[in-house]
């Protein structure tokens, strides 16, 4: 019984690289921190997993912060007119 | 002890602002005539609101709270055709693990390089990236860049985007896989 439950744990990778993504972003029960544990003691495929998948939500958030001057820009035609027409809204109180 | 008062000034705002919001839409909705659109209409809106302006924040982040409710909206607006690309992608996900929860041979993770690389210097993996993420159903997309980039609370993005708790963590989980797939393809 015991040693079902634990082979069933070192087996589901699926089950396990869903803990990994839970606990980046949130909290795990008891339970599931025992059961990741046990499953990356075994299981060096999914260790590499949560290490790429650390490296990844870092890159994806320097994406995103990386404000690179001139890379996205709107250009001045469409800021003009903008800008008057915040002015005309402005004038109209 | 007073805290600072921030002041508005809508004379300023294009200058200040303008390309700060247009890029910060243009990498969550990927659509440039939107992303224009939702930066003219964050402006309006803020002068309707000016009067309620009170000061707590900055300039900035008043504005890029109206944008991130926009941004919202038009995440909600392509749900319509959301339950049928979940339900592919879903289908589409068995594909990563056996029945038993192992990793399939063709799709467990290998080392390809991102485990070293500097991050700041290199616009070539990022273009890759951005593509990987492109490629996310537009939910997963909004699930994922509202968690890991906005750092939005959990029951936040289940109302906003009226997921349930538990699709919300299949989401991340499956978005990660997809993406991760990806990047290894592609850059690997």
């Amino acid at each position: 019984m015991v040693m079902g439950y634990l082979k069933k744990i070192q087996y589901n990778c699926k089950h396990a690289t869903f803990l990994i993504e839970k606990k980046m972003v949130g909290r795990l029960s008891f339970r599931e921190i025992i059961e990741l544990r046990i499953h990356l003691m075994g299981c060096s495929v999914c260790v590499l997993f949560s290490k790429q998948s650390r490296v990844i939500n870092e890159m994806v958030q320097q994406l995103f912060k990386s404000s690179m001057p001139g890379e996205i820009r709107l250009d001045d035609s469409f800021k003009k007119e903008l800008q008057e027409r915040i002015e005309a809204e402005l004038n109209k109180n | 002890m007073s805290a600072e008062s921030y002041q508005l000034n809508p004379h300023q705002w294009v200058n200040a602002h303008a390309d700060y919001l247009y890029a910060f839409a243009i990498r969550r909705i990927n659509n440039e005539e939107l992303s224009k659109d939702l930066v003219q209409e964050t402006f309006l809106a803020a002068l309707e609101k000016a009067a309620k302006f009170e000061g707590k924040s900055s300039e900035r982040t008043w504005l890029t709270a109206i944008l991130k409710n926009k941004i919202i909206d038009v995440y909600r607006k392509k749900s319509s055709g959301l339950s049928k690309e979940v339900k592919q992608a879903e289908h589409e996900q068995q594909d990563f693990f056996e029945a038993d929860g192992h990793w399939r041979a063709e799709y467990r993770p290998l080392e390809f390089g991102i485990e070293h690389i500097d991050p700041l210097i290199n616009k070539e993996f990022n273009t890759i990236l951005q593509m990987c993420m492109e490629k996310l159903p537009a939910l997963w997309m909004a699930v994922f860049s509202m968690k890991h980039i906005d750092g939005e609370e959990t029951t936040v993005i289940c109302t906003e985007l009226k997921v349930s708790a538990s699709n919300f963590w299949v989401i991340i989980h499956r978005a990660k896989l997809n993406l991760r797939a990806c990047l290894q393809k592609n850059w690997g």
